[in-house]
C-alpha cells in the first residue's frame, strides 16, 4: 500500500495496479465471509445435539400415534 | 376348605376379567392407532407427503378435503409435539423438526417427502435426503 501512493504519481497506467491492490483489498475484506457460516454452523451443531437428545422420544411419540403419522 | 375352594375360583374369575380387560384394552388401542383411510390412500397416492418441518404437506393443487384433512392432522401433530416437547424440555420447534427427520425416515417407497432444499421427492428404496443435522 505505501508503493501504491508512489506509483499514482508516475502514471496513469499504473492506476491499474492500484485498481489491482483494490481489488485485492476487497479480496482480505472477503476474509470476513468465513467467519459467518462459523457461527451458522454452531448453531447447526447446538440443533444437532438437541435433534439427538431428543430422537429416541420422538420416535416413541410417532408410534403412540400412529394415526396422525 | 370350601371356603378356600371359594376364595380360589374368586381369584381365577379375577385373573380371567383381567386378562379380558388387556385383551380389549389392547385391541381399542390397535384401533385406534390405525391411519384414516383416506390419510394412507392420500399417502400412498403421493397427494400428502411429510415436510422437513414436521407436519403433512399437500404436494399437488390441494382440494378442499384434503386441506382440512391435511390441517386436522397437522393440529393434532403440534398438540402432540407441544406436550412432548414440554416434557422433554424442549421447544415446539426443535421436536417438531426431529419428529420431521424420523417421520421422512419412516417414509416407504412411493410416499413423498420434502428435501433439504424444499423439493418434493418420492421415497425410494433408497435412504430418503435429509437435513444434516438428523440422527
Amino acid at each position: 500500500m505505501r508503493g501504491g501512493g508512489r506509483r499514482m504519481r508516475v502514471g496513469t497506467g499504473r492506476t491499474l495496479v492500484l485498481l489491482a491492490g483494490c481489488i485485492a483489498m476487497a479480496g482480505c475484506i472477503n476474509v470476513n465471509a468465513p467467519s459467518e457460516p462459523i457461527v451458522i454452523e454452531l448453531n447447526i451443531n447446538i440443533r444437532q445435539e438437541v435433534i439427538y437428545r431428543l430422537a429416541a422420544d420422538a420416535g416413541n411419540t410417532i408410534e403412540e400415534n400412529a394415526d396422525i403419522f | 376348605m370350601e371356603n378356600m375352594m371359594t376364595s380360589n375360583s374368586i381369584r381365577k374369575l379375577a385373573m380371567g376379567g383381567a386378562a379380558v380387560l388387556l385383551a380389549v384394552g389392547g385391541l381399542s388401542t390397535a384401533v385406534m392407532a390405525q391411519r384414516d383411510p383416506a390419510y394412507d390412500a392420500a399417502r400412498s397416492s403421493g397427494q400428502v407427503g411429510e415436510k422437513m418441518d414436521g407436519y403433512l404437506g399437500i404436494v399437488g393443487t390441494p382440494s378442499e378435503t384434503l386441506q382440512r384433512m391435511v390441517n386436522d392432522i397437522n393440529i393434532k401433530r403440534r398438540a402432540v409435539y407441544a406436550e412432548k416437547a414440554k416434557a422433554a424440555n424442549a421447544t415446539l420447534e426443535e421436536y417438531a423438526l426431529t419428529a420431521g427427520c424420523l417421520a421422512i425416515a419412516r417414509t416407504v417407497p412411493g410416499e413423498k417427502y420434502q428435501a433439504p432444499d424444499g423439493t418434493w421427492q418420492t421415497r425410494t428404496s433408497a435412504a430418503p435426503m435429509r437435513d444434516a443435522r438428523c440422527p
